[in-house]
């Protein structure tokens, strides 16, 4: 082939890419920028006049009603109290027990490393019914607390699973020579070995903040009785699905538009890290 | 070992595993003990039934029509996902020119990666919750206005009456794409240039040096996307929770395990029946990982 066909090649690949790219992009942000559109209009707006264009006027009073009215700024607030509580305690537990079992030789060790790992094999969903009772039994039902306890357990899996093979990749050096100088092994822990993982533990903190933002499923079946207990996913599918035509879509687009911002502003600031966080699953 | 040690190894090791072994492994324990008993919400006493609850499933209409809902996505979602994902990384990373020699992405390729990710960081609930207005029944629909006051569709279409695993296979693949996008991507900048100036010398063209040199090159990621996205195809809890009419129907057309597990489980509290739903899950599951790390293992390229 020569290079005058190559180049007509190119051309022709990249006019029909540029338009099937542009075909994706479009489809991706079209449902988004409808639905943020949308927490502005009135329902004939939304439902007949004008779906697709910008609102007559900027209304702002869907968020005051999304916010107070159908309790998202009470579903928001327990969603980021659940998570930040489960994020810290994954992170801490989980890096914990892989520092131990990445680095320390003692009887049992593999056994208690597959004992974890074992936990990748079975989805919440197939768990779902002995958990709720389990939960139940402990009196943990409708309790944040229960909730962040289960979110840390179903965390750990992974979490071991990927930092015990980072610790693995860190130097003997440092440590060897911190522990001659007389540092206790708790101490090597904090001061020297989990700052030395940094990388990895911010790829798996967000991989696990996400996750549990995200999660729908386990909220639903622990918390189902008080509503002001609702975490945010909870809350927005609720009234989703209760919303006839009589219903205020402004305030459940807003209530949406509240649930989407601050992650597309979080992906906006940390996107290489998030892509490289979320992937790091199936690269390793 | 010093006495020191393990006392420091059990005292990091006991709090990760105390919390591990109440809510993942006992439970796990239990789904096979409550799988064979009647035990439900209505009456703290219950029996050993042995496989009842299973050869109620065999003959549950429901069960069977989700297991095909299963297959149905275990097959056209990695499929339709992994091809829309490599032809849109294969853009991404060698549709443009050559500069130096080395093949470039089209124009604007960041701008892409970035807009075609984001999906994966909304909640599924979300996504859910776009899409029922998307496929909404009527002309007040997304789909339904767009089709019909700019492609002049007499009559809208009803996504969710009609094509309800159409519809949300669709709404799995848009949130998917994206990830696997930049999934290849990743594996296709790890791939050696020199290989790809070689087969340019040799006058390759750009769509037999993707089928020739980046798939075979990729295959062991695809594997992994494969295996990913089956994972996936047994999910679907939130999509059909949010989307479909009365959470799986109209009359289990869309119905799917995660959601029968829920229903009866926590709704009915019919614990031994869902727990045996639990297990029937579970073996299916495991039969997909199993199938699949064995099958794929067509022999990788090394580079």
């Amino acid at each position: 082939m020569n290079s005058t066909q190559t180049k007509r090649e190119i051309r022709l690949l990249s006019g029909f890419g540029h338009l099937s790219l542009a075909l994706w992009t479009i489809m991706i942000l079209f449902p988004l920028v409808f639905a943020v559109l949308a927490s502005f209009k009135s329902n004939t707006e939304i439902f007949i006049e004008n779906p697709f264009g910008f609102p007559s006027n900027w209304d702002f009073a869907s968020f005051g009603r999304a916010w107070t009215r159908a309790s998202i700024g009470t579903y928001f607030i327990n969603s980021v109290i659940v998570v930040v509580a489960s994020t810290f305690g994954t992170m801490l537990l989980g890096s914990m027990a892989a520092y131990v079992l990445a680095r320390y030789r003692f009887v049992g060790n593999r056994v208690v490393y597959y004992f974890f790992v074992a936990g990748l094999a079975f989805p919440v969903y197939v768990v779902l019914t002995p958990l709720y009772l389990v939960v139940d039994t402990l009196g943990l039902l409708n309790s944040h607390i229960g909730l962040t306890l289960v979110y840390i357990a179903y965390s750990l899996p992974f979490t071991v699973f990927f930092l015990a093979a980072f610790f693995k990749t860190l130097p003997n050096a440092v440590a060897e020579a911190a522990l001659i100088d007389g540092a206790s092994h708790t101490k090597l822990f904090f001061r020297v070995m989990l700052p030395m993982a940094k990388p990895g533990l911010v790829s798996i903190t967000i991989f696990n903040i996400i996750g549990q933002w995200n999660q729908y499923v386990l909220p639903l079946a622990l918390l189902p009785a008080e509503k002001d207990k609702w975490l945010l996913t909870q809350g927005i599918a609720a009234i989703s699905t209760s919303a006839g035509y009589e219903a205020d879509w402004a305030a459940l687009f807003a209530a949406l538009t509240i649930a989407i911002i601050p992650m597309i502003i979080m992906y906006a600031f940390f996107q290489r890290q998030i892509q490289s966080g979320l992937t790091a699953g199936a690269v390793k | 070992m010093r006495h020191g040690t393990y006392r420091f190894v059990i005292g990091f090791l006991l709090a990760p595993i105390v919390l591990y072994a109440t809510f993942v492994f006992y439970p796990i324990t239990q789904l096979v003990y409550v799988s064979m008993t009647n035990w439900t919400g209505l009456s703290p006493k219950f029996r050993f039934v042995g496989l009842d609850n299973f050869a109620k499933i065999w003959t549950d209409g429901l069960f069977w029509k989700a297991v095909q809902h299963h297959l149905f996505l275990l097959i056209l979602l990695p499929l339709i996902t992994i091809a829309l994902a490599l032809f849109f990384a294969f853009l991404l990373n060698m549709g443009g020119g050559t500069r130096g020699g080395v093949m470039t992405g089209v124009w604007g390729s960041k701008f892409y990666r970035v807009v075609f990710f984001l999906p994966q960081v909304l909640a599924v609930v979300i996504v859910g919750v776009i899409f029922s207005r998307v496929y909404g029944p009527d002309q007040t629909g997304v789909l339904n206005r767009l089709l019909i006051d700019v492609f002049g569709m007499d009559k809208p279409i009803g996504f969710m009456i009609d094509y309800g695993m159409w519809a949300i296979l669709g709404a799995l693949v848009w949130q998917a794409v994206g990830f696997y996008v930049v999934l290849f991507s990743a594996g296709m900048s790890s791939i050696p240039a020199d290989l790809y100036e070689a087969a340019v010398l040799d006058g390759a063209s750009r769509v037999v040096i993707f089928f020739r040199v980046t798939i075979p090159l990729l295959w062991e990621t695809v594997q992994v996307a494969w295996v990913y996205l089956g994972i996936l195809a047994f999910d679907a809890f939130a999509l059909v929770m949010l989307l479909s009419i009365e959470q799986g129907g109209p009359d289990g057309a869309t119905a799917v395990l995660p959601v029968l597990i829920y229903k009866q489980g926590i709704r009915e509290s019919e614990y031994g029946y869902a727990s045996a739903l639990g297990v029937s899950l579970f073996l299916l599951t495991i039969t997909f990982a199993v199938l699949a790390l064995r099958t794929g293992r067509r022999e990788a390229v090394e580079h």
